[in-house]
């Protein structure tokens, strides 16, 4: 049996539970569903549309806001009960918040950031996605899924809704040692890269901070706005709000020009949509690649100049 | 506080990756090292917090014998002391073996807090940090962007997907994963490199590796899903065909 933690928020289905559930389908037969919160049943009812065994729901007040520990009770619990061969989850930052530990709880090995099932484990990137691995894993375990890597759409519906079944599972509050506030955003963005026609990025190609000054006069030159990966805002070199990825803005442009970034899949997700993606690095082999429609392989301190040059004619 | 910093050696970011001859692992013989950069936030955030409470910072790394040399670095940067979990098995082993190693060797360290960084440059699991709280019976919090000392415990800003943030409250002793951009790295100094050629690093034999859980059976670059048309030539030209593609076939400009 394959068991797959859905992931929600304030009674909202996070989506990439969909593709996960997409990939149990695609792994085997049965697919149960667990849903956790506090009134949760809303998102059982959805999420009971796809095909699948059992929608199972822990309903405790102290997993009205989401806690590593509260997760992993829970969760312990419910493998204990179920003994699920698989427990798959989508690879999100909640999941990387808890997963680890729950599975070193219930002492199951855990594999993480799967973007394929194969016939005897998953292939997974390492290398920050310059290379692949497949990974073979013996016995129960536990595997999380890269956002994007199935498709939402691709999860099949069930000819009727799944039977809901609440588990008998309470959670001890007092063993809940992590206190959470209420999650909040930053003071609004100064700079909305979503409405961006054309969009010239930097990463950490661009190697020190002065030579922003020549993505810059790229971005004038194209009329577009500057933005960066997340390494050149970790280093202060442009301001947060010019972040694109997974901790940044989401945006597709009609053209998106990537200097010097190598591709991780953080930077990815927020950018892959854009309609015409044009990568300039020096690495033939960087994953930027895999998803440009047109490439220069150089050195980009002799490859903008000659554009800004062209450009200007 | 007594902070121990997890610290894991990996290769450059420069060097062009290559497989070995039976497809299971990179081949490093001839690759350059660094320290992992995420770890160097930790490491930052640890000097940081001692700088402002005062203690003790020890890094911990596990790790064939070639990460002596990140070790040295960090105690350059100001770290106090160092313990080595050494093994040529640690070099390529599955998150669960990293996290017993560095479990055995921080256990009699009885510390107050450990700092890790998100996830390493080559395996990037994203869990060995997380597993060793576990390990070590410690609450954790994950991806976090900045540490206050509270009553009795600490209050970490925790990063949300989509630009969201939350506070945590936890009690001591405690395990963060620190996420990379919280702080502004500092480099190591003459005087600090000096330094480090005094300080103490006690070697730990790991305690004998379990089976491994998980294995990598085959390593390959990935087939490209996009056909990219690559501009050739020198760089004036490959610039002329891009725009040129760029106004009449992309319409992009």
């Amino acid at each position: 049996m394959i068991l797959v933690i859905a992931e929600q928020r304030d009674g909202k289905l996070n989506r990439a539970t969909l593709e996960t559930i997409a990939a149990a389908q695609q792994a085997g037969t049965p697919v149960k569903i667990a849903v956790l919160g506090s009134g949760v049943d809303a998102i059982a009812a959805e999420v009971a549309a796809a095909e699948a065994a059992e929608v199972i729901v822990i309903d405790d007040p102290a997993l009205t806001e989401y806690t590593a520990d509260g997760f992993v009770l829970a969760l312990a619990a419910l493998i204990a009960a179920e003994t699920p061969e698989r427990v798959f989850l989508p690879h999100t930052y909640q999941t990387r918040d808890f997963a680890p530990a729950l599975a070193a709880r219930v002492q199951r090995p855990l594999v993480t950031d799967c973007v394929a099932v194969t016939g005897s484990g998953y292939v997974r990137p390492v290398f920050q996605g310059k290379l692949r691995a497949d990974v073979a894993v013996d016995g129960a375990h536990v595997a999380t899924f890269q956002i994007g890597a199935f498709r939402a759409d691709a999860m099949k519906a069930g000819a009727s809704a799944a039977p809901v079944r609440k588990a008998s599972i309470t959670i001890d509050a007092a063993k809940i040692r992590q206190k959470p506030e209420a999650p909040f955003k930053e003071a609004k963005q100064a700079v909305d890269l979503s409405q961006a026609e054309r969009i010239v990025a930097v990463g950490r190609g661009i190697k020190a901070q002065e030579h922003l000054q020549l993505a810059q006069q790229l971005a004038q030159a194209m009329g577009a706005e500057l933005a960066a990966s997340r390494p050149i805002c970790d280093a202060g070199w442009l301001p947060m709000d010019r972040q694109i990825g997974s901790s940044g803005q989401t945006v597709a442009p009609k053209l998106y020009v990537a200097l010097g970034i190598s591709g991780a899949i953080q930077h990815l997700v927020g950018m892959k949509g854009s309609r015409t993606i044009v990568a300039i690095n020096k690495d033939s082999e960087a994953p930027i690649f895999e998803i440009a429609d047109y490439g220069i392989v150089g050195d980009l301190f002799e490859v903008i100049p000659a554009m800004i040059a062209e450009l200007n004619k | 506080m007594k902070i121990a910093v997890c610290i894991k050696q990996v290769v450059t970011r420069e060097w062009q990756l290559r497989v070995n001859d039976q497809k299971t692992w990179i081949r490093d013989q001839d690759a350059g090292f660094e320290l992992n950069e995420p770890d160097a936030y930790a490491l930052e955030e640890a000097l940081r917090l001692k700088e402002k409470q005062g203690g003790e910072v020890i890094v911990c790394s596990a790790g064939p014998a070639r990460a002596t040399q990140v070790i040295r670095e960090a105690l350059a940067r100001g770290a106090d002391r160092a313990i080595h979990v050494e093994s040529d098995a640690l070099a390529a082993a599955d998150a669960d073996a990293v996290a017993d190693a560095l479990a055995g060797a921080l256990k009699e360290e009885q510390v107050d807090l450990v700092l890790t960084g998100l996830q390493s440059d080559d395996q990037g699991f994203g869990q060995v940090g997380v597993v060793l709280a576990e390990k070590l019976g410690m609450p954790h919090a994950t991806l976090i962007m900045e540490v206050q000392k509270s009553n009795g415990g600490l209050r970490v800003k925790r990063e949300l997907e989509g630009g969201w943030f939350q506070w945590v409250e936890l009690p001591l002793p405690a395990l963060l994963t620190i996420q990379s951009g919280i702080n502004q790295l500092r480099y190591a100094t003459l005087k600090g490199i000096m330094a480090a050629k005094k300080k103490e690093i006690r070697k730990v034999t790991p305690a004998a590796a379990a089976p491994p859980m998980q294995r990598i059976t085959g390593i390959y670059f990935p087939e490209k899903g996009k056909k990219t048309q690559i501009m050739q030539g020198a760089p004036a030209e490959a610039a002329k065909e891009l725009i040129k593609r760029l106004r009449e076939e992309a319409r992009a400009l």
